[in-house]
């Protein structure tokens, strides 16, 4: 389990980094904590691999009333203890807390997980969530990318050619909401069998007008399921949270893999919705 | 004595070393040695039409390629059948590198020799071979219909039908009150240790001798299996297993292809060769085990004791039986436990599939044997409304009842005769441990919580330390320090502390002087090996012979010298002295000394033993007729059967009934293994043995597919519990001393491990009222379980009727 | 420009030493340390960052030594296990609590594991306030991501709350 052999380049500029990643074969490492097993493994051999840890300006999170953008090398650990980033966006430090373990954490950024694309990731689902959108340097300038049209399935994206994920934004949790995020995993730390996050929204009679989900390790890409219409117009104490993770199932499409069946998979988005759902309305009372 | 060494938590003399870095492990030594790699097969079953390595020899850094067609003399030949058995009628081996056919995913076809592993991978890289695919057999149960044959001249793919009867079983059910029929299943899981295997062998040409380094657990036997292969004089090669990062049993199967390729290499090449295996070489190429069908018929009366037990099974040994038919023997023997079961038949077949071999793991097969035997006392229980526990109790052997014999041979050839135990005591300590009779309230309170809480027991009795010996060598120094060797290898156990404990106990020297040695054929040369929970038995016992006849000769000469009757000395902190009288001493080191007569004084100490040094008794040879010089001793220790050790484990679960997730809240542990040695080092092993047992029972199993493609070959998917998955464990003791040995000991190395999948299944059972007859058992095949309407139901409280 | 490298000449500074070794790109640093500058102490478990054995500190923070290239350490500090007991001045060591408690509370068996451990504890403890009593979450969070196959876990997590209990008492 050793790499194949690669070219390495460690450029000090998105320009450089850019130029690099147009030769055929070149891929980006980040935080490597997805490729370098894939590397090891020999289920990945890039030409040349253009690693980003030296370019200045990628490893700032910024918080503004708008949102939090995350640079591309935030680390999962940075983020998960960015105080600030979690009073604005709280999904954002409870999903990354289900990333792993620390010393992957510390190591791993957020927005090489989204650029990773990985369906069974905690943030491609947040991103998704949250109704947030990456920015992507390309030799024609930076574009920015709505999730909805940055995954197109496992493991691949809408970008193609050279491109650097340069930061993922997250909207800032809107006044009278609340957010809950909760796993299922075989071990803790594993990559979840399914997971939820979830945020609601109250009118100022404290009655639910928007209660929305995306799943962890559920489909192919993330998705945000509506569940507004089983709980609307309800008070946070009656709102039926157990019908919002019926519905929640029937929306979903999960797989079957060696850890859960497909069935297995839509129970827990029946459960998770459930209890996420009635911590995220407790939370949007609060608030 | 100042201070009692024997029974105490003495802290370990290893940790030093590799808490600070400094430990030696195989791939730690041999800088710049060339790097060995396989190509292993990647169909489970398939002929190989070529191997074309034109592609690969012109990579910078590549040193040699071998094929089976490299292979001459025994090489050639098929691998040995480590432990032949009459009932194994078809055994089958692999070879070195595979001969025209592979028979699972991961055996070794071509080895590559390369400056680094790096260049070594991608040689392998380039190497093509073609193969023509065969028809695959993975389970037990299709081996069993042999649609297929794994190997072309075994069509049934059994390779041995494993019987043993105490009596006219049938008659015996006929007669029974009551009967019960069930089938249930156990999967595979694996060793695991955290270091793979690794090969390391230095070829000295001036001296035509070979040095091996390897992590095993048998380094003697490895070194006799190279000498035999490489056609090489036994004083010629030389064995060494330096620090083990675990074995728990993968590494008692010698000799691997592995280490015979790489000492081959080596001296073909005139150059250190080095190979460390990765994990997926390790998943797929080691061993695995557990995987059994038991169909199991058992006869009771009204007050639930058993009159007859039938049990029928079937045992995957995967593509090869290099280690013959030792875990179905296990499970055959062990299956009855602590019961008086008057009339047992067991018949297991042992049938080959194309999945990688099964030899033992850390209890060789008497998990499944426990499994067995306690779910069925907990069927009877719950047949007959009774307390699982009183069920237990009722059949249990009596402490008045040993020695017992069972009228079954063990995997040693030798009777099952259990040498002393007292079963009833442990189950009144694990009935208080774990609050047996409060579970009424437990449950309450978790359903108060919205889960389901259930408990399950297990007993045990583990067969430890069989033969056929060990020895052991104790030397004094006359600097004071005590040189100890054993043969046998060490993976973690401790044992250069708990050997040290007893060299200080019978010798009266200090910890600090001791010095233990274990597996390098260098110190010693015969030796069995570490397995079976065998090792503080065989070797603790041999070692303690040795020292005491290090201290018999130690007191002849002091007595000489101190002029007093041996009977009047003793030993306390390296100090020879007359019983009451102070003053009226000698240090052990003088003695050292003195018991080498010398001509030469080469330095200072050797000065007293020289000729002119005091007056001597000239009407004596210097050293006497049938005595030897050194104040040193080699003994061994050969007991005429295994010693029985026992326990009982508790385990209690909650279930979350939405979700389906099992925790394993409480865990309760009564073991007995007799006198301890090391009651820290006894609970270490236990805790380790308890992760193994909760690991089998709810996370780990090989996933294999149809094509006997293994799914899940690495970490992310196999999942070995992190402390996140393993209970805190609450343990009792009981010791019931052997008296098969002169230390009173039984083995304890595998005792954690045994109940475990046994009684988790029956903890789950009880919390959802559900028949578990298949384990391990995931949340999602849980959740189908409670949803399928044709599930059996069973009643969830003690003496509830089914 | 950059060049595109197949091998580099790094520096890194492990255990306070500056090292200078030429790599190939693609080594691992678990490799590096363990066959380039000899440091065995460090340990391969799976080469996929699941077990934690070669867990080391880059710039005092444990990552996985088998998920990092030698090259992308270029320039920074390392520490490994056998970096982590003090030099006492008089030609031996002071051993981290971490160490000692290992020692203490029999938290290894094979050891093989080890190395991993100490340097995630050690980090985890002193990142944190070392005045006030380790909770259980704490311990959980610390120990919880490397395997081991021998101890079962309780004497790690044992150790951890002794090693707290001694930085406890060292800053007071």
């Amino acid at each position: 389990m050793k790499p194949a052999p690669f070219g390495y380049a460690d450029p000090t500029s998105l320009d450089e980094a850019l130029t690099l990643l147009a030769e055929d074969g070149a891929k980006v490492l980040a935080g490597g904590q997805s490729l370098l097993p894939l590397l090891s493994m020999r289920l990945a051999s890039p030409a040349t691999l253009v690693d980003i840890n030296r370019i200045p300006g990628l490893d700032s999170v910024a918080v503004s009333g708008a949102g939090v953008r995350v640079g591309a090398l935030v680390r999962h650990a940075d983020l998960l203890h960015h105080a600030e980033a979690a009073r604005v966006q709280p999904l954002l430090a409870r999903a990354t807390a289900n990333v792993a373990h620390p010393a992957i954490r510390n190591r791993g950024t957020t927005v090489g997980s989204i650029a990773h694309a990985d369906p069974s990731g905690e943030m491609t689902s947040v991103l998704a969530l949250t109704g947030g959108s990456v920015t992507v340097a390309t030799p024609g300038g930076p574009q920015t990318v709505d999730w909805a049209d940055f995954f197109v399935g496992p493991l691949e994206t809408s970008v193609h050619g050279p491109a650097v994920v340069t930061e993922a934004f997250f909207p800032a949790l809107p006044p009278r909401s609340g957010t809950a995020f909760e796993e299922v995993s075989r071990r803790k730390g594993d990559y979840a069998v399914c997971g939820a996050g979830v945020t609601v929204t109250l009118d100022e009679d404290s009655r639910v007008t928007a209660a929305r989900a995306a799943y962890i390790s559920v489909g192919l890409v993330p998705e945000v399921h509506d569940l507004t219409e089983a709980v609307a117009g309800r008070t946070v104490a009656e709102a039926d949270w157990a019908a919002a993770g019926a519905l929640a199932r029937t929306l979903v499409d999960p797989d079957g893999d060696l850890h859960a069946s497909a069935d297995y998979r839509r129970l827990l988005v029946g459960v998770l919705t459930e209890r996420t759902l009635a911590r995220a309305a407790e939370e949007a009372a609060s608030r | 004595m100042t201070t009692k060494l024997f029974g105490e938590p003495v802290r370990r003399r290893e940790d030093l070393r590799l808490i600070t870095g400094r430990g030696r492990y195989t791939d730690d030594i041999g800088h710049g040695a060339l790097a060995a790699a396989f190509v292993r097969s990647p169909y489970a079953h398939a002929r190989i039409t070529d191997i074309d390595v034109d592609g690969a020899l012109d990579v910078e850094g590549v040193v040699a390629v071998y094929t089976y067609e490299d292979l001459v003399g025994p090489m050639a030949e098929p691998l040995p059948v480590l432990i032949p058995h009459p009932q194994l009628t078809a055994p089958r081996t692999g070879y070195p590198l595979a001969r025209d056919v592979v028979q699972h995913v991961g055996e070794a076809v071509v080895m590559v020799v390369a400056t680094d592993r790096y260049v070594a991978e991608d040689v392998c890289d380039r190497i093509v071979v073609s193969y023509e695919e065969l028809p695959v057999v993975v389970g037990v149960d299709a081996a069993r219909a042999a649609a297929h044959a794994v190997h072309e001249d075994v069509p049934d793919n059994v390779a041995a039908r494993h019987h043993q009867e105490t009596g006219d079983v049938e008659a015996a059910l006929a007669a029974s009150a009551h009967t019960l029929s069930f089938t249930q299943y156990i999967e595979r899981s694996a060793c695991m240790p955290m270091e793979g295997k690794g090969v390391h062998a230095v070829w000295d040409h001036d001296d035509a001798s070979l040095r091996v380094h390897t992590s095993t657990q048998a380094s003697t036997s490895v070194r006799a299996a190279i000498a035999a292969k490489l056609q090489l004089s036994l004083e010629k090669v030389e064995v060494v297993a330096p620090d083990v990062g675990g074995g728990f049993g993968v590494k008692i199967v010698h000799p691997w292809p592995e280490e015979l390729l790489v000492p081959m290499a080596a001296i073909a090449l005139g150059q250190p060769v080095h190979w460390a295996e990765d994990r997926r070489e390790h998943f797929i190429s080691s061993a695995h085990e557990r995987e059994q069908r038991q169909e199991i018929t058992v006869g009771y009366d009204d007050e639930g004791r058993v009159t007859a037990l039938d049990v029928r099974g079937w045992h995957d040994n995967g593509a090869y039986t290099p280690y013959g038919i030792i875990v179905p023997i296990v499970t055959a023997t062990q299956l009855v436990g602590p019961y008086a079961i008057p009339v047992y038949r067991v018949r297991i077949d042992s049938v080959y599939t194309n999945t990688v071999i099964v030899t033992p793991y850390r209890g060789a097969g008497r998990p499944q044997g426990c499994y067995a035997m306690e779910r069925t006392m907990d069927r009877i229980a719950q047949d007959l409304g009774l307390d699982r526990a009183e069920v237990r109790r009722r059949n249990l052997i009596g402490k008045d009842q040993f020695p017992y014999d069972h009228h079954l041979t063990f995997q040693d050839g030798r009777p099952v005769i259990y040498d002393s135990g007292d079963y009833e005591g442990l189950l009144d300590k694990l009935i208080a441990l774990v609050g047996w009779d409060s579970m009424d309230a437990r449950r309450e309170e978790a359903a108060s919580r919205g889960k389901q809480l259930g408990v399950g027991m297990a007993m045990y009795v583990e067969g430890t330390g069989p033969g056929p010996y060990e020895g052991g060598h104790v030397q004094v120094l006359g600097s004071g320090k005590v040189l100890v060797s054993t043969g046998l290898t060490s993976q973690g156990q401790g044992h250069e502390t708990a050997f040290a404990q007893i060299v200080a106990h019978e010798l009266g020297v200090p910890i600090e002087d001791v010095e233990v040695t274990t597996g390098d054929t260098r110190r010693f040369g015969y030796a069995v090996g570490t397995f079976a929970s065998r090792a503080a038995v065989m070797s603790g016992n041999a070692i303690a012979l040795a020292a005491r006849g290090v201290r018999a000769k130690a007191l002849r000469i002091a007595a000489d010298v101190l002029e007093a009757d041996v009977e009047d000395l003793e030993i306390d902190e390296g100090l020879v002295q007359v019983k009451g009288t102070p003053g009226a001493s000698i240090p052990l080191r003088t003695v050292a000394v003195l018991s080498n007569p010398l001509r030469y004084a080469f330095d200072e100490a050797a000065r007293q033993a020289t000729q002119f040094a005091g007056p001597g008794d000239d009407s004596k040879p210097p050293v006497a007729v049938g005595d030897a010089p050194g104040l040193e001793h080699v003994d061994y220790y050969s007991p005429i059967r295994s010693t029985f050790a026992s326990g009982a484990h508790a385990a209690v679960v909650e279930i979350d009934p939405t979700t389906w997730e099992i925790d394993v809240v409480d865990y309760a542990v009564v073991h007995d293994c007799g006198n301890i040695v090391n009651p820290m080092i006894v609970e270490g092993q236990v805790h380790g043995g308890v992760a193994q047992g909760v690991g089998g029972a709810l996370y780990e199993r090989m996933a294999y597919d149809g094509d006997g493609q293994l799914q899940n070959a690495s970490f992310m998917d196999f999942l070995m519990p992190y402390a996140s998955e393993v209970p805190d464990v609450v343990i009792d003791h009981q010791e019931t001393p052997s008296p098969l040995n002169p230390l009173g000991l039984k083995g304890a190395g595998e005792a954690g491990v045994i109940p475990g999948t046994a009684c988790i299944a029956s903890a789950i059972e009880d919390a959802v009222g559900r028949r578990i007859a298949a384990m391990p058992i995931s949340p999602t095949e849980l959740y189908d379980l409670v949803r399928d309407p044709d599930a059996e139901r069973v009643p969830t409280r003690e003496g509830a009727p089914a | 420009m950059t060049d595109v490298s197949t091998e580099r000449a790094i520096t890194v500074t492990v255990n306070g030493v500056a090292r200078g070794t030429t790599v190939p790109v693609r080594r691992l640093l678990s490799d590096a340390l363990r066959h380039d500058l000899e440091l065995t102490g460090t340990h391969v478990g799976c080469e996929h960052g699941v077990c934690g054995a070669c867990t080391v500190l880059v710039d005092g923070t444990p990552v996985r030594s088998c998920l990092v290239l030698a090259v992308q350490v270029d320039g920074k500090a390392v520490t490994t296990v056998e970096g982590l007991a003090r030099d006492d001045g008089r030609g031996g060591e002071i051993l981290h609590p971490v160490q000692e408690a290992f020692r203490e509370c029999h938290a290894l068996q094979c050891g093989f594991c080890t190395p991993g451990f100490l340097m995630t504890m050690a980090a985890g403890l002193e990142a944190r306030d070392a005045s006030t009593d380790i909770t259980e979450e704490e311990v959980d969070e610390i120990v919880g991501g490397n395997l081991c196959r021998c101890t079962g876990y309780a004497n790690i997590k044992k150790a951890c709350r002794h090693a707290a209990g001694l930085m406890k008492e060292a800053a007071r």
